[in-house]
């Protein structure tokens, strides 16, 4: 089916039912797919995704369908309808925004559709030689994955929008044994079309084998409360896990008691402490230009010297709350309905280096590098790949991997100094309501929390 | 076309385009969820879900791909002999025709459960918990599904079978200032589910546990997991060492234990797929291995890994029918019906055994870190502590670490009785330890 006739079947099956809004997204999503585990090529081949979704919302009550087969659409509609009719029993409410009508091509620095399989399988057989190359390795994985995904979406305000993305995703990990020990680190990087994400990685591949290898001499931590500082790649995980989940409204529009506790204008940190989210941010993995509802993307302060001064939203939860829509409704894919999501979101550069972060520091551990990390909501916890005793105001000897947990309100409070060296981390893949992996990316500069529970796995 | 007709046509075209075997693999389900939030119906779904996986052999070769595209069939078999030119050497052959036993997983009640029943269903749920806290805010969702499964090979294996799950679950938020507090349980069944009072009397027991804040220090403690707690932070390392792939690679910590007494003799673990009417059982595995049950741990001793038809061929071990299909048309390993045996003693009487401890339901972040060393830890997300056996209270700010093989070894305290169902596909009865690092912000 070409896209004009679907364009046509999309607009038509919107037409007549009486609800407040209806949807429609179709999602054309070709990927490939090529995983090593230990010196085995597991898999390695294509797949080709397609369906859509319609979205009723009637007297506050929404109805939803999924399926492969869109000619029927306007059948598929007819049940969201029903649906809705069927839940709806109050007052709807969107948020207002303007109808749009938008194409928008890939952002692309380097095709990988134009990459042959047999050279990227080469390239990853390169980086498998070299972990296998070093002494001590028991075990590996690498993952690669790329994906071209067309969505086309049209609503019943007169929005027609189609856009275009390009993901490449690259996670290559390494594990030394001694005896009965294992130790691993590992890699994880994304970009938004460019596959020269994946090349010339050879360095880094090699360093992460001898790093197995070296953490397999490491002690452990002894577990407790210590001043802690993130690197960049864990202080935007921390960002993303502690606070970022927090921000998403639709964890709070129906709940009393915590619209109480995330009130605009309370503090939540020190003057120094800004973070932002926003798509608007072009070229990164959380970026786009529209989100699934056609709200336009654009950045949003969440917290703005300590104080909370936003949140992020979808339209209903912008209507509910009284606030503005964000641009913040995203699904990963048509199976599922948006949902408020994040999408590049980072703590903002201070004026502070990494020495003076580390300079009061008599005792503390300077952690790096993620495996991953989950909140909820009060409570956050995550891992980090590289840790390091601070002794003196120095990086001391190297630790195995910690795992820092915490309270997410005192830990907001007790980040004392930012310094200025902003890096976004773009490989990892957010999970919320079974949608994952999410493309996001997250950043910050090297942060210092004056304490953390940190333990040993 | 009808569908067993398009399959079949699919392994014509795949051999006629030169693959010496091949095999197919189709899902399609209807998916109906009731969703409520903030204590009220907020949404009905329909999803409806269909797909086709490929593999086939060629040159020697494994290859496969997969497809949700309706008019995709040539694309297919052309993304499934490229996924073959650079594939790993093909270690299988699919299976001939089998006999499989017969395992119920189809309930017609389920599609025939209205909207308004499931209405009620969830409504009455949120209503009971709610009587028992006023400021519990619910999410809740009742789902009915319906499946159908169907594989063919170019040898002439065929399946075809029929799924229902209904599945009842209800999570609830408790907020005091910033003091947050998350109880919830779920279940589900091939059959439909018209008694959800388990689940209102495990998140009162949640709730009435959590009442007051208690303090636990930081050391090495006696650790209780409750079948949700061994749900959420041990089973999936565990049953991870047990994958044939990961054993044949050397990277299980079972790898060379198998015989051998690797863990406490009161631990019988089992999988088995032709339990009755259990969302995760089925006649045969996605590659069409016939369902038996197989016993992994028998008092102690490691007895058998989970393998599929690859991975059986790499290692020169028999296929147990541990095959699961990727949404990427591969096959990787998988428990089915994962029963861990009973011991004896309640919860309670473990409790009241304890001076010192803790209680564990929800573990999170557990999944990080070193898993396949069997390695786990996470932020205590419900917890409670026990102080001269008693619950006082619950625990927060609190990390519980530990390696699951090493446990189940060494510092086994006991394995209780009264086991219940987590989810789909596992049975489990509490799980006590003697000793577990904890790690507490004082």
């Amino acid at each position: 089916m070409d896209q004009d006739t679907l364009r046509e079947l999309m607009e038509d099956s919107l037409r007549g039912w009486d609800v407040d809004y209806i949807e429609v997204r179709i999602d054309d999503t070709a990927a490939t797919r090529i995983a090593y585990r230990g010196r085995d090529l597991e898999e390695i081949g294509r797949t080709h995704s397609f369906g859509g979704c319609v979205r009723a919302l009637y007297r506050g009550g929404w109805g939803f369908v999924s399926f492969n087969d869109p000619s029927q659409l306007r059948r598929w509609a007819e049940m969201a309808v029903a649906q809705a009719r069927f839940v709806g029993h109050e007052r709807s409410l969107l948020a207002e925004i303007e109808p749009v009508v938008d194409t928008v091509p890939p952002h692309l620095v380097k095709d990988p559709r134009l990459v042959p399989l047999a050279a990227k399988k080469e390239l990853l057989d390169e980086y498998l030689d070299i972990i296998w190359s070093t002494p001590g390795i028991a075990s590996s994985s690498i993952f690669y994955s790329d994906s071209h995904k067309r969505v086309m979406f049209a609503n019943s305000q007169g929005s027609f929008i189609q856009q275009e993305r390009i993901d490449v995703t690259v996670r290559i990990a390494a594990t030394a044994r001694r005896d009965g020990d294992l130790q691993q680190a590992s890699i994880s990087l994304g970009s938004l079309g460019d596959f020269s994400l994946v090349e010339g990685l050879h360095r880094e591949v090699r360093r992460l084998a001898q790093k197995a290898v070296e953490l397999l001499n490491a002690p452990y931590v002894k577990p407790g409360v210590y001043p802690v500082v993130l690197d960049p790649v864990l202080a935007g995980v921390f960002c993303h896990e502690a606070f970022g989940h927090l921000s998403e409204a639709d964890h709070i529009y129906e709940n009393e008691r915590l619209r109480e506790v995330m009130v605009l204008g309370r503090p939540f940190g020190r003057p120094i402490l800004n973070i932002v989210d926003g798509a608007a941010l072009p070229g990164l993995r959380g970026s786009f230009k529209y989100d699934d509802e056609g709200v336009p993307a654009q950045k949003t302060y969440l917290i703005r010297e300590g104080v909370l001064v936003g949140r992020l939203h979808s339209r209903e939860t912008a209507a509910k709350m009284g606030e503005q829509p964000t641009g913040n409704a995203r699904a990963i894919d048509y199976r599922f309905p948006p949902i408020v999501r994040m999408t590049n979101t980072y703590i903002e550069p201070g004026e502070a280096t990494l020495e003076d972060l580390l300079a009061d520091i008599k005792e503390g551990v300077y952690a790096c590098n993620w495996y991953g990390g989950t909140t909820s909501m009060e409570m956050f916890t995550f891992s980090a790949g590289e840790a390091y005793m601070i002794r003196h105001g120095r990086i001391a000897e190297p630790l195995r991997p910690v795992k820092l947990s915490g309270n997410v309100f005192e830990t907001l409070m007790n980040i004392d100094a930012v310094a200025k060296d902003l890096a976004f981390n773009q490989g990892g893949g957010c999970g919320k309501g079974g949608q994952m992996p999410l493309p996001v990316s997250n950043g910050s500069p090297h942060i210092r929390i004056t304490r953390c529970v940190v333990s040993e796995r | 076309m009808k569908k067993d007709e398009a399959l079949g046509r699919l392994i014509d075209l795949a051999l006629r385009r030169g693959a010496e075997e091949a095999d197919v693999f189709y899902s399609e389900a209807e998916e109906i969820p009731v969703l409520f939030e903030a204590n009220r119906l907020k949404q009905v779904t329909a999803r409806q879900i269909a797909g086709v996986a490929l593999r086939v052999v060629a040159d020697g070769h494994l290859g496969a791909a997969a497809s949700s595209h309706p008019q995709g069939l040539d694309e297919l078999v052309e993304m499934a002999l490229e996924s073959a030119r650079y594939g790993p050497q093909a270690h299988l052959h699919f299976p001939p025709p089998q006999s499989y036993p017969d395992v119920p997983t189809y309930d017609p009640s389920v599609p025939s459960t209205t909207l308004e029943e499931m209405v009620r269903l969830g409504e009455g749920l949120i209503a009971a918990v709610q009587a028992e806290e006023e400021g519990l805010v619910c999410e809740a969702s009742v789902r009915r599904t319906v499946q159908e499964v169907m594989g063919l090979n170019s040898r002439g294996g065929r399946f075809h079978y029929r799924r229902t799950v209904f599945s009842v679950g209800l999570y609830g938020t408790l907020v005091r200032g910033t003091d947050m507090l998350f109880v919830g349980d779920a279940k589900a069944s091939c059959q439909p589910i018209g008694d959800v009072m388990d689940i209102v009397q495990e998140v009162k027991r949640q709730l009435h546990w959590a009442r007051h804040t208690a303090r636990v220090r930081t050391g090495e403690l006696p650790v209780i997991f409750t079948p949700l707690g061994v749900a959420s932070a041990l089973v999936g390392p565990l049953t991870l060492a047990f994958s044939g792939r990961l054993v044949h690679q050397g990277q299980s910590p079972l790898a060379h234990l198998l015989g051998h007494k690797a863990y406490d003799p009161r631990l019988t673990i089992w999988d088995d797929p032709t339990l009755p009417y259990r969302p995760a059982s089925r006649i045969c595995d996605d590659e069409g291995i016939p369902s038996r049950r197989l016993p992994l741990v028998e008092r102690g001793r490691v007895c058998h890994f989970l393998y599929d038809l690859q991975t059986a061929g790499m290692a020169g071990a028999q296929p147990t029918g541990h095959g699961y299909r990727t949404p990427a048309g591969h096959t990787s390993i998988a428990p089915s019906c994962l029963v861990v045996e009973p011991g004896e003693g309640s919860l309670e009487e473990i409790i009241a055994s304890l001076d010192e401890g803790l209680v564990v339901d929800q573990l999170m972040g557990a999944g990080q870190g070193n898993v396949m060393a069997g390695d786990f830890s996470g932020n205590v997300l419900l917890g409670y502590k026990i102080e001269r056996g008693e619950v006082v209270g619950r625990v927060k700010d609190t990390v519980v670490a530990g390696n699951v093989h090493q446990l189940l070894k060494e510092r086994v305290l006991a394995i209780g009785g009264r086991p219940r169902w987590v989810g789909g596909g596992l049975l489990v009865p509490p799980i006590a330890f003697t000793a577990l690092s904890v790690a507490a912000n004082p």
